[in-house]
C-alpha cells in the first residue's frame, strides 16, 4: 500500500513541478528540465508500482534491478552493441543512404524516371519491408553482412524519395538565376540544389536512422552469431533472464536516441539557414 | 494519369532485372539438382563448384541455366512463381470453396488485418488525445513532445517480445492484443504530429472571431479547430495505417505466432519454403496498398463534402 501511495505522490509532485516550471516562461532550462522530470517521474512510478503490487521480477523487473544488471554486464552489452549497432545497423545505414542519394541524383536528370520512380518509391517506403529479413539472412549468412543488407533495403526507398523531392525544391526563378550566371549543371547542383535539398535529405536520414536499428535487430531474430542485441533479447526471453533483456532494451533505446540525435545535430549545423532551425 | 506510362515502364524494368537476376542467384541450386539427376556438370561436385564464380558456371553449363527458373525451392523465385503461389493460396482457394482454409493467405491476411485495424484505432485515439493535450496544455507539450519523438527512436522490435511476455502474464489470451499494442506504438506518432499541426492550423484572427461570438473553449474546438485539422488528420492517417501494418507484421515475426502474414514469413523461413515467404510479402504489400487506397478515397469524399477541395 505504502508503495502505491508513494507512486501517486511522486506522480502528483512531478506533474505539479512541471506545471509550475512550464508557466515560468520559455527558457532553455525549462525546455530540458520538464521532459527530464516527466521521464524520471515515470521511472519512479514504475519502481514503486512494481514493488507495491509485488510483481515478480521474472515478469517485470523494477528499473533499479535493470540498472544493476546493466552495470554488472557492460561487457556483454558492449559486444552486442558492437555487433548490432556498429557493424549491422551503421554500415547498412551508410551504404543504403549513400546508394539512395547517388541514385536520386542520377534519377533526377530524367523527369521521366522521376515521375516513374516517385510513386513506386513512395509505395515501397510504406511497405513492411522488414519481412525480407529471413530471405536476406538466407542469402548473406548469419553474420553482420545480412543485417546490413536488410538495413540497406529498408532505408533505401525513404531516403530516395526524400532526396528526389528535395532536389525539386529549388524554385525555377533560382535556377534561372544560376543560368544567367552561366553555371554548369554540376555548379547548379552543388551551389543551389543540394543545399536547398538538405532539409529533405535530413528528413530521410532521420527516418532511416530509426529504421536502421529495427532492421538490424529483426534480422537477428532469424539467425545470428551468438552475440547481438536481437539474439540476446530472443534468448533472454526464453531463458527468463528478463532483467538482461530490459538492459538490452535500454541500450537499444539509448543507441536509437543517440543515433537520431547525432543526425539531428548535424542537420542543425548543415541547414542553419532553414526557418525551422532558426526559431 | 500523366505518370502512368513512366510508372509502368519502371515497373517493367524492375521485373526485367528480377528475371535476369534469377539465373545467377539460382544457378548453383539448379546445377546441384541437375547433377543429382545424372547430367554432366563442369566442374563436378557442388564443393569444387563453390570456388567458381556463378558467371563461369552459367557459361560452362549453359544448358542447365533454364532449370533455375523452375526450382521448387529457389533462392530467388521468378515473379511468375510468386504470382502462381499467390493465386494458389488465394484465388484457387476461393474456387475450391475453402476461402478460410488455414493454408490460404486470405485467413492469414484477415488475422493481420484485424490486429492492424485494432492497433490503428488505438494509435489514432492515442495520437488525437495526445495532440489535444499538447495543444491545450503547455505542460503537456513540454513533457510529452520530446518523449513522443524519443519513443519513435527506440526500436520497438526490441520491446515486442517483452510486450508479449507481459500480456500473457497478465492473463491476456492470444496474440491479438500485444500485436495491436505494437502497431499502435508505431501508428500514434504520425497521427500525433499531424493533429498538433492541424489543431494549430486556424489563424489567430479566426480564433479571435469565435471569441467575439462569445464561443466557449469546447465550441471553438468543435467548430473551428477540429474541422480545420481534418485535412492534416487524413494525411497522417494514411502514414499511420501503413505504420500500423508494419507494426503488426513486426509483432508477428519474432514471437512465434502461428497465424498472420508475419507468421507465414516466419514459418516459411523455418521450413525452407521461400515461395511462402515471397507470397506472404506480396500479400502484405497488396494489403498495405488497399488500406492506403481506402483511406485516400474516404479522404477525397470527406474533404469534398466539407467543401475543402
Amino acid at each position: 500500500m505504502m508503495w502505491i501511495a508513494l507512486a501517486l505522490v511522486v506522480w502528483a509532485a512531478g506533474w505539479g513541478l512541471n506545471i509550475w516550471l512550464a508557466n515560468r516562461g520559455e527558457s532553455r532550462l525549462v525546455r530540458i528540465a520538464v521532459p527530464v522530470i516527466f521521464g524520471l517521474t515515470l521511472l519512479a512510478m514504475w519502481e514503486a508500482l512494481v514493488r507495491g503490487f509485488g510483481v515478480s521480477p521474472v515478469i517485470l523487473p523494477p528499473p533499479s534491478v535493470v540498472a544493476q544488471t546493466f552495470a554488472a554486464s557492460t561487457d556483454i552489452l558492449w559486444t552486442d552493441f558492437r555487433q548490432t549497432v556498429l557493424k549491422g545497423a551503421l554500415r547498412g545505414f551508410l551504404i543504403g543512404c549513400a546508394a539512395a542519394f547517388t541514385a536520386a541524383i542520377l534519377i533526377d536528370r530524367s523527369s521521366f524516371l522521376t515521375r516513374g520512380l516517385l510513386p513506386i518509391g513512395n509505395f515501397v517506403a510504406a511497405l513492411p519491408i522488414v519481412g525480407i529479413a529471413p530471405i536476406l539472412v538466407g542469402w548473406f549468412g548469419f553474420d553482420w553482412q545480412s543485417k546490413a543488407a536488410v538495413v540497406v533495403v529498408m532505408v533505401f526507398f525513404p531516403m530516395l524519395v526524400n532526396t528526389v523531392q528535395g532536389l525539386a525544391e529549388a524554385s525555377a526563378m533560382q535556377r534561372d538565376l544560376m543560368r544567367t550566371y552561366a553555371a554548369s549543371y554540376w555548379q547548379t547542383l552543388w551551389r543551389l540544389r543540394l543545399p536547398a535539398a538538405m532539409p529533405f535529405v535530413f528528413n530521410g536520414l532521420k527516418i532511416a536512422s530509426t529504421l536502421a536499428l529495427i532492421g538490424a535487430i529483426v534480422a537477428e531474430y532469424f539467425g545470428s552469431p551468438t552475440r547481438g542485441m536481437g539474439f540476446r533479447i530472443s534468448t533472454g526471453v526464453g531463458s527468463l533472464s528478463i532483467d538482461l533483456v530490459w538492459a538490452e532494451i535500454a541500450v537499444a533505446a539509448l543507441a536509437g536516441t543517440a543515433f537520431y540525435g547525432t543526425v539531428a545535430f548535424i542537420e542543425r549545423i548543415v541547414t542553419f539557414w532553414h526557418p525551422s532551425q532558426r526559431g | 494519369m500523366r505518370s502512368a506510362l513512366p510508372v509502368l515502364t519502371v515497373l517493367a524494368v524492375i521485373v526485367g532485372i528480377w528475371y535476369l537476376a534469377v539465373a545467377p542467384m539460382n544457378v548453383r541450386v539448379a546445377l546441384d539438382q541437375a547433377e543429382r539427376a545424372g547430367a554432366q556438370i563442369v566442374p563436378e561436385g557442388s564443393v569444387p563448384r563453390r570456388e567458381v564464380s556463378v558467371w563461369t558456371l552459367m557459361l560452362r553449363n549453359s544448358d542447365h541455366v533454364a532449370e533455375g527458373y523452375a526450382l521448387e525451392r529457389p533462392r530467388l523465385p521468378t515473379p511468375a512463381q510468386v504470382g502462381q503461389e499467390l493465386w494458389k493460396t488465394t484465388g484457387a482457394m476461393i474456387a475450391k470453396g475453402r476461402p478460410w482454409s488455414k493454408r490460404g493467405l486470405i485467413y492469414h491476411g484477415w488475422i493481420t488485418l484485424q490486429s492492424t485495424l485494432w492497433g490503428f484505432a488505438l494509435g489514432t485515439l492515442l495520437g488525437i488525445a495526445g495532440a489535444v493535450a499538447i495543444v491545450y496544455s503547455r505542460t503537456a507539450q513540454l513533457s510529452l513532445m520530446p518523449w513522443a519523438i524519443i519513443s519513435q527512436t527506440i526500436p520497438i522490435v526490441a520491446l515486442a517480445p517483452m510486450i508479449i511476455v507481459l500480456s500473457s502474464q497478465i492473463g491476456v489470451e492470444g496474440r491479438g492484443l500485444p500485436k495491436a499494442i505494437i502497431s499502435a506504438y508505431l501508428c500514434f506518432f504520425p497521427v500525433l504530429v499531424g493533429m498538433v499541426k492541424g489543431l494549430r492550423a486556424p489563424q489567430p484572427a479566426q480564433l479571435d472571431l469565435l471569441r467575439t461570438y462569445n464561443a466557449n473553449g469546447l465550441q471553438s474546438f468543435l467548430r473551428l479547430r477540429l474541422p480545420a485539422s481534418v485535412p492534416y488528420l487524413f494525411t497522417s492517417l494514411k502514414v499511420g495505417i501503413a505504420a500500423a501494418l508494419v507494426g503488426t507484421i513486426v509483432g508477428e515475426l519474432p514471437t512465434g505466432a502461428i497465424s498472420g502474414l508475419g507468421a507465414r514469413i516466419l514459418i516459411g523461413d523455418q521450413f525452407g519454403t521461400p515461395l511462402a515467404i515471397w507470397s506472404a510479402l506480396f500479400a502484405a504489400a497488396v494489403l498495405a496498398g488497399a488500406l492506403v487506397t481506402v483511406l485516400d478515397v474516404v479522404q477525397r469524399i470527406t474533404l469534398k463534402r466539407m467543401g475543402l477541395v
